[in-house]
């Protein structure tokens, strides 16, 4: 697969570019995908909030990743990040990116859209809890500082990647990173009021099942896409999104009739999750048969960690550490043991003869959760000794929809009285204290 | 013979169950309400409609006792559901004329006595 896109590296090819655009409205229809998973699975009355954690990553990871990120991630090679000729997209033109088919802005609109749900997912540690303007000023920050630095070790020629790691489609900036930033964030946000006295349920699983289907088609863009074209890469990673999904979704349904004699339609959804993760590190690089097995084996760490994090005084609330930071781990991990240079062309992992592959996986699986781990506990720190992480206990009595977006997801409408400013008048600030 | 209804902030009443349980007072109905108690008013905004929002969902219990039991229960539902802010809710105490349990047909203090198993 190498040759024959090396050999056309100075023009731009139309297959793979068409294919890229419609990539890149895929992973981009991931992060509202996000929101609605996440949304069913927090009380009702956190639904909108929850769902404006996803959407408000798209506004500011959208606009930090155009501004700075993407040239801190892909300008050049050095060891541990970029530099700054593509600032506010300067230079990123029709012109095909370096080692790639399809022109520039195709390559930094796709790369965009990784930065916004790696963002979106983070939120998932937090929420029920955390104040939305501390959120946003989070996710800006986050999106800059940690998220660039990742994907250049990881696909941006950094160290990671120079040192001969595989990352198909994100096990490092996406991932790992958003796993272990939700685990140090949940650690320092706190835990929510109720949390361990009382049960704190989805409001709505159907939600959680659509969102985790959408999010399984997106996923198609998303490792399908990250062969930037149409090669071979990029149809084994598509497959392969196929294939790991419906073994992890087996497996965890086998799990859930062993553990409980019930299958979960919750533990269906996030099982659809843990297998996307599982394949994004390795889609183009194992074979289709070593996806399915990944799929099964990835499944059981995974679950158990789930089944394990609620016993404990660590409200990682929607479980982004097992379903990303866990599954992202197994997943790059899996390409040292089970990567085939006869289906992948790059490199063989230790069961076809190179255990080197998996001391190169090994380091990205220990560097990039240290890196994400410390530096959001860090950022998160600092942040909250100059403005407040959440608000009072009773705002979050009463939901985080009506105190900070001044709406809820299911107004009944009885009992709302119609408010017509006249001219000049004030609208009265929405009253929040009952 | 009592009954003794509670309105409560709905985000208290697992509070106020615990303490109804703790005062050994059993035989609970609750129900979803909303009300409008003399709490300030919400505001919402929905495009260019703007709402004021007069009832806050409230949850009720009601909770038929023998006399001695009246003021434990009251106790615990202000114990449960004090918040100390506008809006905690009220508790009403009305006479029982009758009270009848189906399944056996006992009457009065008898039927409002629970029975174990």
């Amino acid at each position: 697969m190498g040759a024959p896109i090396l050999a056309q590296a100075t023009q731009v090819d139309t297959g793979d570019t068409a294919w890229m655009l419609a990539a890149t409205a895929l992973v981009l229809m991931m992060t509202p995908a996000l929101g609605l998973f996440y949304a069913g699975l927090v009380r009702s009355k956190n639904a909108l909030n929850t769902f404006m954690m996803c959407v408000s990553a798209i506004a500011i990871a959208g606009m930090t990743w155009s501004l700075i990120g993407y040239s801190l991630a892909f300008d050049g090679s050095g060891d541990l990040i970029g530099g700054l000729n593509y600032v506010g997209l300067h230079d990123v033109t029709f012109a095909p990116r370096d080692g790639t088919t399809i022109p520039h802005l195709v390559f930094f609109a796709f790369q965009a859209t990784f930065c916004i749900i790696t963002v979106a997912l983070i939120s998932g540690a937090v929420v029920e809890r955390m104040r939305f303007g501390t959120w946003m000023v989070f996710a800006a920050v986050w999106s800059v500082v940690v998220y660039p630095v990742l994907a250049h070790w990881g696909f941006g020629s950094g160290w990671l990647m120079e040192g001969g790691t595989l990352d198909f489609a994100g096990g490092v900036a996406v991932e790992m990173a958003s796993g272990f930033s939700a685990l140090a964030a949940a650690i320092v946000v706190g835990t929510r009021k109720d949390y361990g006295r009382i049960g704190l349920l989805p409001h709505n699983s159907v939600l959680v099942l659509l969102g985790a289907g959408l999010l399984w088609f997106g996923w198609f863009g998303f490792n399908g896409g990250s062969g930037f074209g149409v090669g071979d890469p990029s149809v084994l990673a598509f497959t392969n999104t196929l294939l790991c999904p419906a073994a992890t979704l087996f497996t965890w349904m086998i799990l859930d009739l062993i553990r409980g004699r019930r299958v979960t339609a919750v533990g269906a959804a996030t099982a659809i999750i843990v297998g996307c993760v599982l394949i994004t590190p390795a889609g183009g690089f194992v074979s289709p048969g070593w996806a399915l097995a990944l799929g099964f084996l990835g499944a059981f760490p995974c679950y158990f960690l789930i089944v394990y994090r609620p016993r404990t005084r660590v409200d990682e609330t929607l479980d982004v550490l097992a379903a990303h930071g866990l599954a992202g781990f197994t997943g790059i991990l899996a390409i040292g043991f089970v990567a085939q240079a006869s289906w992948n062309g790059v490199s063989d992992g230790w069961f076809y003869g190179h255990i080197g592959q998996l001391g190169d996986q090994a380091l990205a699986a220990l560097a990039t959760p240290i890196y994400a781990f410390g530096m959001t506990f860090i950022l998160l720190k600092l942040l909250g000794a100059v403005m407040p992480l959440r608000g009072p206990e009773p705002d979050e009595s009463l939901g985080m929809d009506s105190i900070y977006h001044g709406e809820e997801a299911y107004p009944s409408g009885e009992g709302a009285i119609l408010v017509t400013p006249e001219a000049g008048e004030e609208v009265p600030v929405p009253v929040a204290q009952p | 013979m009592k009954l003794v209804i509670g309105i409560v902030r709905p985000e208290r009443a697992n509070d106020v169950l615990e303490a109804l349980y703790r005062a050994e007072v059993r035989g609970v109905s609750m129900s979803k309400v909303q009300g409008h108690g003399g709490e300030l008013d919400r505001v919402e905004t929905y495009r260019g409609t703007t709402v004021k929002v007069e009832l806050s969902d409230k949850v009720r219990f009601e909770i038929a006792v023998t006399d001695p039991f009246v003021d434990p229960t009251i106790e615990a539902i202000c114990e449960g559901a004090r918040t100390g802010q506008v809006g905690d809710g009220k508790i009403f105490v009305v006479s029982l004329d009758r009270a009848v349990r189906i399944r056996t047909g006992e009457e009065d203090n008898a039927a409002v006595t629970p029975v174990s198993a």
